[in-house]
């Protein structure tokens, strides 16, 4: 549609643009999660006891079953990328959407989590352990998505004509960044009883 | 300390309200400070301001200079008043460490204690009955009127029942914000009769601007004989009432609202 | 079509520019400097609405209870949500989509010399989603209970709980959009920060770079470092709102100062996120009309990140006596008052431009001028509120009110006047009417004084804010205050009738102004090379290159006392 802006092509600092904005992004997602967190800290040093108690009842095994899959899928994208280095296209689709399988997996094991933790009787509004846990893997899980669905666009519309590879690494690296909060919410939320 | 500065100052505030606190000279003293430090500098820099406007503005023939801010000499001059800023800085933040501790840190010994609650929209102050002890059974509640004796040393409990409200008594230059959910404690000590107002500080809804109260210092007979007049209460028909009415002044135009 | 070779050019295509319509070159473009005039344009119009309701709370101050030309009377109610939805729209939807937003987008492809910002469509959805952002406040005016009322900085559990504000569809819509006011604002960051790092002209360093695009960038760094927080606290009060959670409610576990935290820990840096742009737009002003290079360019720029830096250790000073640690007021008075120094040193900076200048007192210029006298009022106010033992007193009083806006004030009104001035020749080819732009220069400024000066003395008598009638407080109802109180209206209601002379010379201007060329003021930036009004790609087939810095006024032996960036060097 539009025509090719010099702007965009450019690169004084050596460092691709896309790569940038990526970076920026990641930056401002880095703010907000960690906000998010830092108040979950704060809380639990506050309530050490009664939050002790309600974090007590998440299920460990399966916060131990998504991180291999998101630490499996974060390898499997780094195999995408080097396969887009490479400029094979049918590599690079498929580990991407090897990606995005895992991805699935995490989101299917979390929906049966959530359903089985619903059923008990562990809600949102159950206490505020329970509000920042939904509020914290939810946004999580938001982010999880958003990133499988935008791989998905860069393995159909771009990989597959051939074009804008750079795209493999910058998903990579926004779902790298994914991969990284999960493993500060999967302590955090999981094992510290 | 204080007194001592105080002949020195202009005592700005003074001019607005009066001293009806025992530290409510040393808020004031500091303002002082904080007026002739920063108004010294202000009204400088200002002046040099102007005077560059007139001294450099363009005239036929006149050209401009080529500076780059970036000599020896040139830096300095920004630096040298930086320094003597900061200078200025340290000599504000040292006197506001004591006032700060005097009102806010150091809490002396009571001679009596009051427990005010705030709420939307009202406030009730629990004072000590006849036996001068706050929380016992002869206790004295009044809706929107806070009753202290003259040189007594006071210790006061904030409350909230509801949001986030603040109390303040200009006359005495003391405000402190009441979290719900907690108990905050301060102190004052009246130094002059009289009747002033109190005010809500924090928004709280609708009626924040019409939770006024009003504090009135006496002397202790007065102050006795209003305990005596009064029965013990739990304030209960009267909050009502006063909040009701709160809100009707409230709800007087909301026609257009 | 022929190939003809270029260099370094655009338009592979000439043929998409023909048959554009209407809605793509003007509604959905991708143009920066559509995209710039869209923000400028939303922004005044908000602007409006913001200055309508300070003119009718201000009424209902001076004359309490009387029905109100253009409104009628006022309730409690809904006066609080006035008061509430000025401050809001004035910081979230004038100061930022004009400062940051407007003149970035115009600007900075202009300033570093290339065709347009490095993401054109991301930045189309930035202004998208602010334009929504902006619908779903005025939504927010018009449901049932009323717009929010629980001041712009929304405390729960007052904001938190519809039992308690009384606006239960109003109060989540306000907040739902101030977060996407954020989410814009992000997303418009990302084009900001890539441009001007990777897309400058060749030849343009970093220290080439003019203090305006860097005021941007460094701006949109604080903003997108401070921000988080609040992002995430308002997921926590939506969910508060809606969903019932208990995050800040203290009968269930929460805490409502954790909200004070989380909204003053953005809250401060976003004033220096305002305040960045303004001082770049005066510096641009005061170097091309004092004919003068800008004093200490390093050293501005060094003071505006170490300023940045410092800006995230201050927060807690408006939360004094809000119920935090007492001893941690220790801290917060000390920083907030280091942290006049880098402001200091910028101001002083720009006024040591003047010396030794040949100042000319052109619209702009005069805008620009004020700016740094009024600043200097407002920001050596904040020092008796940053001292924590005086704060004791003044907090929430009116000398607040008026120390803030001796800064928003110039942030906000008078350097996007200086900058509308300066700009308007190369935003649409004419000059605006100098005689007309000086008499609304003195109707804006004098009478600006004329509210606030009072304002600090009725706040240094222990004047409350967002009280609706100072009448019911027996000790505020005197009639010197209330004279006061009055003569605060009148000079509101005079500043806001001159800018009608502003409006009507904008729009007379654009069609009737004297046209002009290329660099009518003879100024140095790269966006004086480019046709008055750019063209889409703004330099057409040649790129500039640049050979020097931005601010090479009278330099000495040269004849014309300005040197443009692009200018080739004398060959020797």
């Amino acid at each position: 549609m539009a025509h090719e802006i010099i702007a965009t092509g450019r690169s004084r600092t050596g460092i691709p643009t896309g790569r940038l904005a990526v970076w920026w992004v990641i930056g401002s997602e880095i703010v907000i999660f960690g906000g998010l967190i830092a108040v979950y800290l704060l809380n639990r040093f506050n309530h050490g006891p009664s939050w002790s108690v309600e974090a007590g009842h998440t299920a460990t095994w399966i916060g131990a079953i998504n991180t291999f899959w998101l630490l499996t899928s974060s390898y499997f994208v780094v195999l995408a990328h080097s396969a887009s280095e490479r400029r094979d296209a049918k590599e690079t689709r498929k580990w991407i959407w090897l990606t995005i399988l895992l991805g699935g997996f995490f989101m299917g094991f979390k929906t049966f989590e959530y359903a089985t933790e619903i059923s008990k009787g562990y809600t949102l509004f159950t206490s505020n352990f329970w509000s920042f846990y939904y509020t914290a893997t939810g946004l999580h899980g938001f982010h999880v998505l958003c990133g499988m669905v935008i791989m998905a666009i860069i393995a159909e519309n771009d990989i597959k004509k051939g074009r804008n590879w750079h795209r493999v690494e910058n998903i990579g690296l926004y779902w790298h960044f994914v991969d990284i909060v999960w493993i500060f919410l999967f302590p955090l939320m999981y094992i510290a009883k | 300390m204080f007194d001592f500065l105080d002949r020195f100052m202009p005592g700005f505030l003074e001019m607005l309200l009066p001293r009806a606190s025992e530290y409510a000279i040393e808020i004031d003293v500091l303002f002082d400070v904080i007026t002739i430090l920063v108004g010294f500098w202000f009204f400088l820099v200002l002046g040099y301001f102007f005077y560059l406007i007139f001294r450099y503005r363009h005239r036929p023939g006149q050209k401009a200079e080529y500076v780059t801010g970036e000599t020896h000499k040139q830096k300095q001059a920004i630096e040298i008043p930086h320094l003597l800023i900061l200078a200025c800085d340290i000599a504000i933040i040292v006197p506001t460490f004591v006032v700060w501790y005097n009102i806010k840190i150091d809490i002396p010994p009571p001679e009596e204690e009051v427990r005010i609650v705030s709420q939307q929209w009202a406030w009730t102050f629990y004072h000590a009955g006849q036996d001068g002890v706050l929380g016992t059974d002869d206790d004295v509640a009044s809706v929107n009127e806070l009753r202290l004796k003259k040189n007594v040393q006071y210790t006061y409990h904030l409350e909230s029942k509801d949001v986030m409200h603040s109390f303040s008594i200009p006359v005495f230059r003391l405000k402190q914000d009441a979290v719900p959910g907690r108990v905050i404690s301060g102190h004052f000590k009246p130094i002059m009769e009289g009747e002033w107002d109190v005010q809500c500080a924090e928004m709280c809804g609708v009626a924040h601007g019409i939770m006024g109260a009003r504090v009135i210092i006496e002397s202790e007979e007065e102050h006795n004989a209003w305990l005596a007049a009064k029965t013990p209460e739990q304030a209960g028909d009267n909050l009502v009432a006063a909040i009701e009415e709160t809100l009707s002044v409230a709800k007087e135009d909301r026609n257009n609202g | 079509m022929a190939e003809v070779a270029h260099a370094d050019v655009a338009h592979d295509d000439h043929h998409d520019h023909h048959e554009q319509s209407f809605w793509s070159k003007y509604v959905f473009s991708t143009d920066h400097k559509i995209i710039g005039f869209q923000y400028m344009f939303t922004g005044m119009a908000m602007a409006l609405i913001g200055g309508y309701f300070a003119y009718v709370f201000r009424m209902q101050l001076a004359f309490p209870g009387s029905s109100i030309p253009f409104w009628g009377t006022l309730s409690p109610a809904a006066y609080n949500s006035l008061v509430t939805n000025h401050g809001t729209i004035m910081i979230f939807w004038v100061a930022m989509p004009v400062l940051i937003a407007a003149m970035g987008n115009f600007l900075i492809p202009l300033m570093i010399g290339c065709d347009d910002m490095v993401f054109p469509r991301i930045n189309r959805l930035s202004y998208q989603i602010f334009l929504i952002s902006a619908i779903v406040l005025i939504i927010s005016f018009f449901v049932p209970g009323g717009g929010f009322g629980g001041a712009w900085t929304s405390y729960p559990p007052l904001s938190a709980k519809a039992e308690y504000n009384s606006t239960p569809f109003g109060a989540p819509l306000w907040l739902i959009a101030v977060t996407l006011e954020i989410v814009a604002f992000l997303l418009g960051g990302i084009n900001f920060i890539t441009t001007v790092m990777n897309a400058r002209a060749k030849g343009m360093k970093l220290y080439d770079i003019p203090i305006i695009v860097w005021m941007i960038v460094i701006a949109s760094i604080l903003f997108m470092c401070s921000v988080g927080p609040l992002v995430a606290g308002a997921v926590m009060l939506l969910f508060d709102q809606t969903l019932g959670t208990a995050f800040f409610d203290p009968v269930a576990g929460g805490d409502p100062v954790l909200w004070q935290h989380l909204f003053w820990f953005f809250g401060h840096p976003e004033v220096y996120v305002v305040l960045l742009p303004a001082m770049g737009i005066v510096g641009e002003i005061t170097c091309t009309f004092a004919r003068k290079k800008l004093f200490g360019y390093k050293l501005v720029l060094y003071s505006s990140v170490g300023l940045g830096i410092l800006s995230f250790f201050v927060w807690a000073h408006h939360q004094f006596i809000s119920g935090v640690d007492p001893r941690a007021t220790y801290l917060f008075t000390t920083t907030t008052l280091l942290i006049s120094i880098p402001v200091a040193i910028m101001i002083f900076a720009f006024i040591a431009t003047l010396y030794g200048g040949s100042i000319r007192f052109t619209t702009a210029m005069l805008f620009g001028l004020a700016f740094t006298g009024e600043f200097l009022l407002g920001g050596v106010t904040g020092i008796w509120l940053g001292s924590s033992g005086t704060d004791i007193y003044l907090h929430d009083t009116y000398f607040v009110l008026a120390h803030f806006h001796y800064t928003f004030v110039p942030i906000a009104i008078i350097a996007p006047f200086a900058a509308i001035y300066y700009w308007f020749p190369k935003m649409f080819g004419r000059m605006m009417n100098e005689t007309w732009g000086k008499i609304h220069f003195w109707g804006t400024i004098i009478p600006f004084n004329g509210i606030f000066i009072p304002l600090f003395i009725l706040g240094a008598g222990g004047q409350h804010r967002r009280i609706y009638n100072f009448q019911n407080y027996p000790d505020l109802a005197g009639v010197d205050m209330q004279d006061m109180r009055v003569f605060a209206t009148l000079s509101l209601v005079v500043m806001l009738m001159f800018q009608i002379v502003f409006i009507v010379n904008f729009i007379v201007s654009l069609k009737r102004g004297k046209k002009v060329g290329k660099n009518p003021w003879k100024a140095n930036t790269l966006e004086w090379v480019a046709p008055s009004p750019p063209p889409h790609g703004n330099f057409g087939d040649t790129m500039p290159e640049v050979y020097r810095g931005p601010y090479e006024y009278s330099v000495e032996g040269r004849e014309e006392d300005y040197w443009p960036q692009n200018e080739k060097p004398a060959e020797s």
